[in-house]
Formats: C-alpha cells, sequence, structure tokens
C-alpha cells in the first residue's frame, strides 16, 4: 500500500479547498442560509409543523443533504477532471499507486470537503432556528456514508466529463430537481398518492427521510431501507469506479 | 548482466486503428544515455508512454529494473522518473510544494534535504516559494525535471526536454545529465534535436512509423553512415574534370575553384591519397584543402527519408 501516494493527493487536494476558501466554504453557507431566511423564518412562520417538527426545524436535514449532495458530486468531480484538462494527470497515471489509492486520495478530500461543510451548515441553522439531534451517532454516519457515495458519483462524472458543460449539467440537471423533489420542504404524505409512489423512484428521498430520522426519529420511510439505498449506490459506484480503471476508461489509451 | 530497461515485442493499436508501434524490441544497460530519434508521429512518445503507464501495451513485454510494468508495477513505476514533453503544471501551486507533491506520489517518505537539492541543481532555489503560473516556460520545464528527481529515480525518461527551449538552459540541462549518469542513473531521451543526440547519447534509436529501424552506438553509427567530403580549393579555376579522374567520386563546383570529393569514412580512405597524388602528376595546384564529416542529422534525414 502506497501510502504516501494517497496522502500526497488527499492533502493536495484538501490544499486547493484552502486556496478557494471563499467559494468552496462561503458560497453554500450564504445560499443555504438564505433558504433558512426565506423558508424557514418567513414562510415557515406562518406554516404549521410537520409530525410535531417545527417547518424551519424540519427543513434543515433537507438543506444539509442538498448541500452535500452538490458539494459532493462538484468537488470530487471537479477534483479529477482538473488534471485530466491541464493534463498534469500524467504524474498520477505514472505513479506507483493503484486505483484504491487514487480514490482514497481524491473521493476521500471531497467527502471529507463536503462533511466540513454540511457541519458548518448545522452551525449556521443554529443562528435561525431551534433544533435536536436526537441520534447523534447516525446523524455523522448517514453524513460521511452520503458524503462518500456521491463524491465517488462526482469522481466518475470527472472522468466521464470532455467538457466542462457537462461537469456542470449533472448536478444541475438531476441532482437540484431530485433534491427538491426529495422532502427536503415536505413530507412525502403530503404529496397525492400517484406521487408518493413515483418519489419512492428518487433516490434522494432515502437520503432525506434517513438523515431527518437521525435529527428528529421520524421519517417517511424505514431508515433501515434508507441506509440499505445508500450502501447499494456506494456499491454501484465502487463498481463503476473499479471498471473504469480496470479499463482505462477515459484515462489511458 | 540484466538490462535496466528491457521491451520485448512492444506493439500498440489504438482504437481508432492507428498502429503507433509495431513489435519493438530494446534493451538498454544500467547508466547508459541513449536518444530516441525519429520524426514526429514516429512512436516515440506512444513507446515512452507505455513504459510509464500512460497507456496501455497491445501486446509486449516491459520489464524496468527488473520489474514487470504491469504484473509488478509498483516496483517498475517506483524506479522511473518521466518528464513529458508536454508543459503540464499545477499553476497555482508553490514550486516547493509541488516538487515535494511528486515524492510523496511515488510513495517516498518527505526529505526535504533532497528537494533542496534538486532544486539548487537545477537554479530552482530562489524561486521555490512562488508560484509555478508566474514563472516562466523554461522554468516551468525545470520544474517538472525537478518532479521526475524528486523521487530519485533510476531510471528517467525525457521526452523532448529541450524543446522550446533557450541555449543556456539546453547547456545547463546537459550538464545535469551528464552528473546523473555519473550517479548512475540511466536516461532515455527523445529528441528532434540532433545536436543533442549527438552531444549527449551512448546510443541511438530511430523510429520510423512505429518500427524502430535501427539501433547503434552513437560513433558506430557516425562512422558507418557518415560521408565525408574533401574540398580542394584550387589556385586557377579549372575548366572541365581532367579524364583521369572522371571514374571518381568528384565533382568541380560550377566557379570551377573547388573540386569535391565525397567518400564513406570507413572505406576508401585510401583513395584520397591516391587522388592528391593524381592531381600532383597532372599539375593541378590548390591553395587549400578542408574535409568535414556529415552530421548525425544528416544521417537521419538519410534514414528517415529512405524507403
Amino acid at each position: 500500500m502506497n501510502l504516501y501516494g494517497a496522502l500526497a493527493i488527499y492533502k493536495f487536494e484538501m490544499s486547493r479547498m484552502w486556496r478557494t476558501l471563499m467559494q468552496s466554504v462561503a458560497s453554500p453557507v450564504i445560499s443555504t442560509s438564505l433558504y433558512f431566511v426565506v423558508f424557514g423564518s418567513a414562510i415557515g412562520s406562518r406554516m404549521g409543523d410537520i409530525d410535531g417538527i417545527s417547518y424551519g426545524a424540519y427543513i434543515i436535514p433537507g438543506l444539509i443533504m442538498l448541500t452535500l449532495l452538490m458539494q459532493s458530486i462538484s468537488n470530487a468531480s471537479f477534483g479529477i477532471y482538473m488534471p485530466r484538462f491541464s493534463g498534469t494527470i500524467y504524474e498520477v497515471l505514472s505513479a506507483p499507486v493503484s486505483y484504491v489509492e487514487v480514490v482514497i486520495g481524491y473521493v476521500g478530500a471531497a467527502a471529507t470537503k463536503s462533511v466540513i461543510l454540511g457541519l458548518i451548515i448545522l452551525a449556521t441553522a443554529r443562528l435561525f432556528v431551534d433544533y435536536s439531534v436526537l441520534h447523534p451517532f447516525w446523524m455523522l454516519s448517514f453524513l460521511v456514508l452520503t458524503a462518500v457515495t456521491f463524491s465517488l458519483f462526482g469522481f466518475i462524472i470527472g472522468i466521464w466529463a470532455d467538457g466542462f458543460e457537462k461537469l456542470q449539467i449533472v448536478p444541475l440537471m438531476i441532482v437540484t430537481p431530485l433534491v427538491f423533489l426529495g422532502g427536503t420542504f415536505y413530507s412525502i404524505d403530503m404529496l397525492p398518492e400517484i406521487w408518493q409512489t413515483i418519489t419512492l423512484f428518487n433516490p434522494v428521498v432515502y437520503l432525506i427521510s434517513g438523515f431527518r430520522w437521525a435529527f428528529y426519529g421520524v421519517s417517511d420511510i424505514h431508515v433501515g431501507i434508507s441506509v440499505g439505498m445508500i450502501v447499494l449506490f456506494l456499491t454501484l459506484c465502487m463498481v463503476l469506479v473499479s471498471w473504469i480503471f480496470r479499463t482505462g476508461y477515459r484515462l489511458k489509451p | 548482466m540484466q538490462p535496466e530497461l528491457s521491451v520485448q515485442n512492444l506493439s500498440k493499436t489504438y482504437d481508432d486503428g492507428f498502429q503507433a508501434l509495431k513489435n519493438v524490441s530494446l534493451d538498454i544497460d544500467k547508466g547508459e544515455i541513449f536518444a530516441l530519434l525519429g520524426p514526429n508521429g514516429a512512436g516515440k512518445t506512444t513507446l515512452i508512454s507505455i513504459i510509464c503507464g500512460l497507456v496501455n501495451p497491445s501486446s509486449g513485454r516491459v520489464t524496468a529494473a527488473g520489474h514487470d510494468i504491469q504484473r509488478d508495477f509498483r516496483a517498475a513505476r517506483e524506479a522511473i522518473g518521466l518528464v513529458p514533453q508536454e508543459l503540464s503544471t499545477d499553476s497555482f501551486e508553490k514550486v516547493w510544494k509541488t516538487v515535494s507533491f511528486s515524492r510523496g506520489l511515488f510513495g517516498k517518505p518527505p526529505n526535504p534535504a533532497h528537494i533542496e537539492k534538486v532544486l539548487r541543481d537545477l537554479s530552482l532555489w530562489d524561486k521555490r516559494n512562488n508560484r509555478v503560473m508566474s514563472l516562466s516556460g523554461g522554468m516551468k520545464r525545470r520544474v517538472m525535471i525537478a518532479k521526475a528527481l524528486s523521487h530519485e529515480p533510476d531510471i528517467l525518461f525525457l521526452d523532448e526536454p529541450t524543446a522550446g527551449v533557450d541555449v543556456e538552459l539546453r547547456r545547463d540541462m546537459w550538464e545535469m545529465v551528464r552528473k546523473l549518469r555519473e550517479s548512475g542513473v540511466t536516461i532515455i531521451l527523445t529528441t528532434h534535436y540532433i545536436e543533442e543526440a549527438e552531444e549527449m547519447a551512448d546510443r541511438i534509436g530511430v523510429i520510423r512509423n512505429g518500427e524502430l529501424i535501427l539501433v547503434e552506438d552513437k560513433s558506430t553509427l557516425m562512422s558507418k553512415l557518415g560521408r565525408k567530403e574533401l574540398r580542394l580549393h584550387l589556385h586557377t579555376p579549372m575548366e572541365k574534370m581532367p579524364p583521369e579522374l572522371a571514374d571518381q567520386p568528384i565533382e568541380l563546383s560550377d566557379d570551377g575553384y573547388e573540386l569535391i570529393y565525397t567518400f564513406n569514412s570507413q572505406q576508401e580512405q585510401a583513395n584520397v591519397a591516391l587522388l592528391l597524388r593524381t592531381l600532383g602528376e597532372l599539375g593541378v595546384e590548390y591553395r587549400d584543402l578542408q574535409t568535414r564529416e556529415s552530421s548525425l542529422e544528416e544521417i537521419f534525414v538519410g534514414l528517415v527519408h529512405h524507403d
């Protein structure tokens, strides 16, 4: 195991975050704060409680998930796309690192950043609404598991993308709608029955539901199913990544 | 002795059907400086890229420092340093950091003393805290060499190391390559500058259309394929070639002031004496005489364009 190699990539990626601290941390914090102001405080004050939880507190898990998914994907996809774009990937490909070590470096750093961001947003939420975390261990586990899974997904996008447009299209066109329709702002019980069924095909529903359970002990879907879905998606991503490295897809002609 | 680098029957066909390498075999000994010459698109970079792990081979086998580059990729790659042709650097990183990153990537524990030595040797020490993007093209090239040397490789690949580099830096680089060789590093370089190969290489390989058409000691190559030329500057112009010399490979210049005799440097040495004697007998007087050996460049052009 080339630990120095994996660590070198990890540290390189983390230092990229410190270099671009404003984009990396400030912008998601600002945009999430706006959600809290608009939906939590302004509109939320006119909304009734859902499952006995005030509306402002109810949307916290969903808003954290929104940032977590978007940031995991964009950090990891950018992290691997940039060296491909600039040509510096030659060094990683010619180094004595296995693909497991490459993934630990890139995906590990992207996931670390997302988890830090998630926690910062959680702290920011305190400024706007009162909330409690019923199962802190599970809350952190969901945070880490989701960050790792979607960083892996972002890594795949970063390898698949052959232009900056493709890099942005998946988070923008697919992830944002899935998160908005995934129960961030409402309980799926509030939907007509047919939409409830359709919603079950949205993987983000399971993430938000499980994460909300970790906060308040209530969920639309059983928490075991939520964990199962994340693990399933994680496994799918791992299979895809190992295929990429085995075949050299878009990395080695 | 086991060769430091061994390439056996290596072929590469890209997905678009282009066959970049055709059954290339080559052994390079430890401490050797080997120059790979060939026109653009001949397969030089593909060969290097396969050895360094950037391109998958279609068939064949390569060992570096005794390790198979696929089965035992870690040990093989640890032994190799690569300076690619393209200037690809992390623009936002500082010189010291980017060079230290390379050392870590290659699995070596930090060694600031070694990094300092590499940076000093390449005249980069003063720039260690500069961002790579602020450096000139030549300095960026040095940074790439520093990265390749950061993990103390046994085999160094320099793919067109002096393309677009000024004369001073080129001389510095040659000096550096010689020092590396003295410390036991094996060096494989590709170049367009024949002067470079002539100046540094022990052996030369010529690659054309994916085939290694020739591998030879530089001096053997020069003497085997080199042409020599003897020019005689005459006292009085000659109107036409004397019939006694007609069967010799001699030309008369247009103004009649020069006789040019071309011969193979290995053979026909004796004919020079005979020629001069004949000229003496004919009463042809000359002011001056010059000989010159063809350069590697001329040999190369002759090889590559010969079908």
